[in-house]
């Protein structure tokens, strides 16, 4: 089992009205792991990961799930597959524990409804129907529902969006305590600080194929073998302007504007470079309000990957 | 059998066994439906007002060949209910579980997509168990006294007709918009109740309604029910009509229900 992957898929095709939204996508993820798959919207994330759960039959290439085909072995691998759906799949007439309880019976060993009920904060609004609940206790409960069979694969759509600083650190903990326990989480995400923090692994999918995967630091770290540099990102106080830096710094720095108050200087990024750069701004008066130094952001690989320009 | 408290420790990963599955999903469906204010009104209170209205009112003139009021108006009255269980509040209920995703998140569930279609028609048949002997008591009330054998094949007609409602229900929504499935779930009840011989029968229809409304399943149903409980037998045109429809229209929904 550690050494098979809990989903694997081969050379997906997934075509709408003769448009292909996935196109030849490769993707396995470990039991134990949590894999990202991170892209713009329209990228083919949701596709791929409905193939994975049984919902759309694909066009052309292999998925499997614990070694199953996920239309045709459905009925074996429904009771192993845990699903949170990207809007959601509440009926909004219920009350939020009926639902859980209800999914609850769908199964001959689900977690005790009440304790898991707890753990997600699902108390303070049990008795309140799904139309009147918030973005965050919606997704809450949809995450609620979705691990309640405790299954061995889970497939999360966008767990993250719409919630509250305070659900979001709730639902990631209980993530990684999946993961812990011998999960493979699958989620999909356009939110780097989540792929950052939570993932194991991630794929980053655009236009329907992998154009990148790996774990967080080796994503940066072809990065910055690829520029063979570092970057330095200060914040100011003040607009300034990137010229006078450029003079100071030398033709072996880049030094590029991020918005009006901020700049990014690339380069070997040594001592002196910091200080160089924060000596430059002192003599002009202007104060450093942030300095982000050496490493690059997920966002950054990720923006150079897929392109700055609004789709 | 549960996991320890807040642990997520990994289950036996079964599934519940299909019959309680396809229970609780029905009793899930069947409560959605009867806590929904505006389902109970269309689904209990008018048809029992229809009933008391029609039988006690005397606005409106009924060529009842003989048999009571109360005797000849009951049978439409009971199938008119069924469709509004069996077709309005269904395909109401299903176009927006279909819109917001439910059908397809109780789709990946060990209940599937048949546990799902199962629990429906269950949920369904237990709405019509409660219409059925609220609209059977105020009838009594009123005189009604049906011979047992008419009752039960009244039964086997409210199956089939159910059967034929049901599955409009699922080929409406599951091809229309939800918003167009409810404006349109309830202008074919308002039609079919008014020009479609469910509670005044087809050959007492205006000219061109009363040819075309025996061949539409809201006539046959009516035809069924009266034949059953008015002369205790089942017609065998209406039955067949009937049973045409359900096939029917079960092929056209099993064709082109869309889980999207």
């Amino acid at each position: 089992m550690p050494h098979s992957p809990a989903v694997e898929v081969r050379g997906l095709v997934k075509r709408y009205d003769g448009r292909a939204v996935v196109d030849g996508l490769d993707l396995s993820a470990a039991a134990g792991r949590v894999t990202a798959v991170l892209g713009p919207n329209g990228a083919g994330k949701t596709t791929t990961v409905e193939c994975c759960e049984g919902l759309r039959p694909p066009d052309a290439g292999t998925v499997r799930v614990l070694g199953l085909d996920p239309v045709a072995d459905g009925a074996a691998l429904r009771p192993l597959v845990g699903v949170m759906l990207q809007d959601g799949g509440l009926p909004t007439g219920v009350r939020a524990r009926e639902m859980l309880d209800h999914v609850a019976r769908m199964y001959a060993d689900p977690w005790d409804t009440d304790a898991l009920a707890e753990r997600l904060g699902l108390d303070g609004f049990a008795r309140t129907t799904v139309r009147r609940l918030s973005g965050g206790q919606r997704q809450r409960l949809a995450l609620a529902v979705a691990v309640v069979g405790r299954p061995r694969v889970v497939f999360l759509d966008e767990p993250s969006a719409g919630m509250d600083p305070q659900s979001r650190l709730a639902v990631w903990q209980l993530v990684r305590e999946l993961r812990d326990e011998g999960a493979a989480v699958i989620l999909t995400t356009h939110l780097m600080e989540e792929a950052e923090d939570l993932a194991d692994h991630v794929v980053v999918v655009d236009h329907g194929t992998v154009i990148a995967q790996g774990s967080v630091p080796e994503l940066l770290a072809t990065d910055v073998d690829r520029r063979g540099a570092a970057t330095l990102v200060v914040h100011t106080a003040h607009d300034v302007a990137a010229t006078g830096l450029r003079e100071r710094l030398g033709p072996s720095y880049a030094v590029e504007h991020r918005s009006a108050t901020s700049l990014a200087v690339t380069g070997e990024v040594t001592p002196s470079t910091v200080a160089t750069v924060t000596a430059w701004l002192a003599a002009q008066d202007v104060l450093v309000t942030r300095l982000d130094l050496g490493r690059r952001t997920l966002e950054d690989v990720f923006l150079d990957l897929t392109g700055r320009s609004l789709r | 059998m549960t996991a320890p408290a807040g642990h997520p420790a990994p289950g036996r990963h079964a599934a519940a066994p299909g019959a309680r599955r396809v229970l609780a999903q029905a009793g899930f469906e069947a409560r959605m439906i009867l806590r929904n204010g505006e389902q109970v009104l269309v689904a209990v209170v008018i048809p029992v007002l229809a009933l008391v209205g029609l039988v006690q009112g005397t606005f409106v003139e009924i060529d009842t060949a003989g048999s009571s009021r109360v005797d000849f108006l009951t049978p439409g009255v009971l199938a008119l209910a069924v469709m509004t269980a069996s077709f309005t509040s269904q395909a109401i209920a299903t176009g927006f579980d279909r819109r917001n995703g439910v059908l397809r998140l109780l789709a990946t569930t060990p209940l599937g997509r048949g546990g799902l279609l199962a629990g429906k028609v269950l949920g369904v048949l237990a709405v019509e168990a409660v219409q059925v002997l609220l609209l059977g008591a105020a009838a009594v009330v009123l005189g009604w006294r049906p011979g047992v054998a008419g009752v039960v094949l009244a039964l086997v007609g409210v199956v089939l007709g159910t059967a034929a409602f049901t599955a409009l229900a699922l080929l409406v929504a599951g091809t229309l918009r939800a918003e167009a499935v409810l404006a349109l779930a309830n202008l074919l009840l308002l039609v079919l109740a008014l020009g479609g011989g469910v509670i005044v029968p087809a050959d007492r229809l205006p000219g061109p309604f009363a040819a075309l409304a025996s061949w539409l399943p809201s006539g046959a149903f009516g035809d069924v029910l009266r034949g059953a409980l008015l002369d205790g037998s089942l017609p065998l045109l209406p039955v067949l009509v009937l049973a045409a429809w359900a096939v029917g229209l079960g092929a056209l929904a099993a064709r082109f229900f869309r889980w999207h």
